[in-house]
């Protein structure tokens, strides 16, 4: 091919994960990546996609990458500016379709460790705890999970659920009581995009980023990935779009500046 | 197996009678001049062993009440929902011995913190697991005056688990639900960007936890980034966001969320948070760090000039009016 253009992997998920947004439907965003994925399906193929963020900031026009979810930048010229209820309870009246969410541990089921690494009684490594993963992982309709993809990260078990995905399998989330019909729908990592298994709700490799193969996904991957017959190959970041990242999105280089 | 109870050891207050009771005895519903300063409001508000909530999310906090508790040694407090900076330092100064943690240990982009791990690993705070929307909920619950809500968070996780929620059936549906209790914290302490003596209130921008808080806490410490007459407050009520009656003391602290983001008015400072980040992997960092910006500032107009004075804070303003560049 003439005329390759040059990116970053990191650069390849932020745009994977914003195809992923549909226009006219809502997301909950955090910091960091969702952001620029939300901003960038905004600026692409969604311009009606409706931003919430937990501190209370609906549908701003976030003019430069705020550095936490209750920064100003996260209600400039929004809709509204008002409280966490007024963002979470619309999540848990339906009124949220998609959320981020990352995590240190995912494991088949898309259950999401962000406390600790090692027995919670004694970790081995801290995380901050839920911050509004689990509500986002249990009250939005789809979840999509951001992720590097590293073996230690996508592991056989995770060692706290602090969010939950499809817990034990199929039927699972409806018998802990979390709402109907939700739960995880896309991964997006540096490697490749995965959704779900519907008869066995684990997660399935559904396409490979250019360049990568699929024995490079299994081979970091922790657990048994479902491999469907036919694996597509993710499409390449375009030109605009990789521009609207640069130039308009992160021009500082915030989030995808780093060599990753 | 599924857990029909979180384990964690309920931490706040959550017993609506007995706030009705405390309330009636302590509140008062009249007009009266409230207005001391930071000094004052701490000595006589909080009291060790205290439940403390105050308002947060990297923005809008009541920073100079937490630099005030610190100099004043205050011991044994429980802290809810958590916080970045804010939190970090009070459990680096062994002011806190319980957390209900929704967010904790880290600084969002800028990093985890290592007093926190630290403090975890040596037992020195019982924490209990909440999520965002739960704590906020738990707010208004007590807000509402009821012992707890039923919500649908938290369902299934190990959260829950570590938690002291309970699960119950619903009445109507039978559904499943996470019974979220109450917190009634003992003092609340929000930061507004203006108020009247009497402490009817306005915030700009997001309000995050901070109005049920306001609802929710026995003893209400308000600081301000100005005080205003009633005259402006009455000419447009609609603007009140928290009303006199819920207030305790009024502190006028301009600056007050310094190193935190007020909306419209000024962005964090990134290079103290930065340098407290770096001071802090230490216990002699830390040390360092509070004996240059708390114990060496009688108050908070001092520390404003430690940090950088009139130049630095006409750069955060300028920054949150987008009339300069991050740098």
């Amino acid at each position: 091919m003439t005329n390759e253009l040059q990116y970053k992997p990191v650069e390849m998920m932020a745009v994977a994960a914003s195809r992923v947004l549909e226009d006219k439907k809502s997301v909950f965003v955090g910091t960091g990546l969702p952001m620029i994925a939300a901003i960038l399906a905004q600026k692409t193929h969604a311009p009606e996609l409706l931003m919430a963020f937990e501190a209370g900031g609906i549908n701003p026009k976030v003019p430069t990458l705020p550095l936490g979810v209750g920064d100003s930048r996260t209600f400039y010229k929004a809709v509204m500016a008002g409280s966490m209820c007024d963002a979470v309870e619309a999540a848990q009246a339906g009124y949220i379709d998609f959320g981020f969410l990352g995590g240190a541990q995912i494991d088949r089921f898309g259950n999401l460790n962000s406390t600790c690494i090692g027995p919670y009684e004694k970790p081995k490594v801290v995380f901050p705890g839920s911050g509004g993963a689990n509500d986002i992982g249990s009250m939005c309709w789809r979840t999509i999970i951001t992720a590097r993809h590293e073996k230690r990260r996508f592991s056989e078990k995770v060692d706290f659920i602090t969010t939950p995905g499809y817990l034990t399998g199929p039927g699972a989330r409806e018998a802990a009581g979390l709402p109907k019909g939700s739960g995880p729908y896309r991964v997006v990592t540096d490697l490749a995009i995965m959704g779900y298994e519907e008869k066995t709700k684990s997660m399935m490799l559904l396409s490979v980023h250019p360049g990568v193969t699929v024995a490079q996904v299994v081979e970091n991957t922790g657990f048994k990935l479902v491999i469907p017959e036919k694996v597509g190959t993710t499409a390449p970041p375009t030109a605009e779009e990789l521009r609207l990242i640069r130039e308009e999105i992160d021009p500082n280089g915030i989030y995808v500046g780093g060599s990753e | 197996m599924e857990n029909l109870e979180g384990i964690g050891k309920l931490i706040s207050k959550t017993d609506p009678d007995e706030n009705r009771q405390w309330v009636r005895e302590n509140k008062s519903r009249g007009l009266e001049d409230k207005t001391m300063s930071v000094k004052e409001a701490v000595d006589k508000f909080v009291k060790d062993g205290d439940y403390i909530f105050f308002g947060f999310f990297g923005t809008r906090v009541p920073m100079s009440l937490l630099y005030e508790i610190i100099r004043q040694k205050k011991k044994n407090l429980s802290v809810g929902r958590g916080g970045l900076y804010d939190l970090d330092i009070l459990v680096a100064a062994g002011c806190v011995n319980k957390f209900d943690r929704a967010y904790g240990g880290g600084f969002e982009v800028l990093g985890l913190s290592s007093v926190y791990r630290k403090a975890i690993l040596n037992g020195q705070m019982q924490v209990n697991e909440w999520s965002n929307a739960t704590y906020a909920w738990r707010l208004k619950a007590a807000a509402m005056g009821l012992p707890f809500l039923p919500v649908r968070s938290l369902m299934g996780s190990d959260t829950f688990k570590q938690s002291s929620a309970k699960m119950i059936k619903c009445p109507f549906t039978g559904m499943k639900l996470a019974a979220v209790p109450a917190c009634y914290p003992d003092v609340s302490m929000i930061h507004v960007h203006r108020c009247d003596k009497y402490g009817n209130a306005q915030i700009d921008g997001v309000k995050v936890f901070d109005i049920d808080a306001a609802k929710a806490g026995r003893k209400v410490i308000l600081t301000t980034e100005e005080i205003i007459d009633t005259e402006a407050i009455r000419s447009k009520p609609w603007r009140t966001d928290i009303p006199h009656y819920y207030v305790d003391a009024v502190v006028e602290v301009p600056y007050g969320s310094h190193p935190s983001n007020m909306p419209q008015m000024y962005y964090m400072d990134e290079e103290i948070l930065k340098e407290y980040i770096q001071q802090s992997k230490t216990p002699e960092g830390v040390q360092a760090f509070f004996d240059k910006y708390v114990f060496g500032a009688e108050d908070f107009d001092e520390y404003l000039k430690l940090i950088g004075g009139t130049k630095k804070l006409r750069y955060l303003r300028n920054l949150e009016r987008f009339q300069e560049k991050r740098g």
